[in-house]
């Protein structure tokens, strides 16, 4: 009797590792595939140039967009400055009542241009979405763009969207005074070197500055 | 504009040739339902340049040489970050 129990436990499990065998071997088969993809993703999918790359185009596309002023601006002190209002202000003149200094990464400080007082804070980011937890930030200069045509491009709407602060809540005011110091020195200096290029460019000519055949 | 990649041509095409225009219509649209924010930046008005938000294809300028895609704005951190240099 015992025997024959022992006999059927044998050929049962024998047939039912037949049946089960196609679907074992193919999660196995799954399971090696998966491990060694993962494998290969450890060994190649980090690159250590990727995140500077991206930057650089970044950069490019920036200064593709904004004025070459604006471009320069950004080159030499790492900031934007927008002034406001945005849709039929001028861009250079003293008059504008506001503007705003457009840092990568940090939010909109908002200020008044003839006394530098500081206004507000527009805490702003540009989340990915598709991936809501953990996901990578933009490029420096892509952070700075997008602040850019969001504001040129629709100002209420960005400010809308915007947390407002008061200032100090993230930028250090000190920091912000400084960089409007420097701000409006690279001006006079920009605006010195264009009228002088200007006016040279108007200077009556004499013998000693015409240009030789 | 993908977060951690920077720039990425979506889709290529002459407006002008209707299939390459359907081309440009659904990656238009595809990126706008994902959520993003279309602009096209637009040369010297007044003096200076800016760039418009556009919400359809047919507001898209018909002689406009791109559109960036970025992501759609959101409130920041409300807490206080280190700053300073």
């Amino acid at each position: 009797m015992g025997l024959a129990l022992g006999t059927a436990a044998v050929v049962l499990v024998v047939l039912l590792w037949e049946l089960a065998r196609p679907s074992v071997m193919a999660a196995l088969s799954r399971a090696r595939a998966a491990w060694a993809e993962r494998g290969l993703q450890s060994a190649t999918g980090y690159d250590p140039g990727r995140e500077r790359r991206a930057e650089q185009r970044a950069r490019e596309l920036l200064r593709s967009c904004v004025s070459e002023r604006e471009w320069d601006m950004y080159s030499e002190l790492g900031l934007l400055c927008v002034r406001g209002p945005v849709r039929g202000g001028a861009e250079t003149a003293g008059e504008s009542p506001y503007a705003y200094l457009i840092y990568p990464h940090k939010p909109i400080v908002a200020f008044v241009p003839e006394s530098g007082e500081l206004l507000s804070e527009y805490c702003v980011a540009f989340p990915d979405e598709s991936r809501p937890y953990g996901s990578a930030r933009l490029p420096d200069s892509d952070d700075v763009l997008a602040k850019w045509m969001a504001l040129t491009g629709d100002e209420r709407r960005l400010i809308s969207e915007a947390n407002m602060h008061l200032p100090g809540r993230q930028v250090d005011p000190d920091r912000v005074r400084r960089d409007l110091a420097r701000l409006s020195r690279w001006e006079r200096e920009r605006s010195g070197r264009e009228q002088a290029g200007s006016s040279r460019a108007h200077a009556p000519q004499t013998p000693g500055n015409v240009p030789a055949a | 504009m993908k977060p951690g990649h920077g720039e990425i041509v979506l889709a290529e095409g002459d407006v002008e040739i209707p299939e390459q225009e359907r081309e440009l219509i659904e990656a238009f649209r595809r990126e706008l339902d994902a959520g993003m924010w279309a602009a096209v930046p637009t040369n010297d008005v007044g003096g200076r340049r800016q760039a418009e938000l556009v919400k359809d294809f047919a507001e898209v300028p018909r002689d406009a040489e791109r559109v960036i895609f970025f992501p759609r704005a959101a409130g920041g951190a409300p807490g206080r970050a280190a700053s300073g240099r």
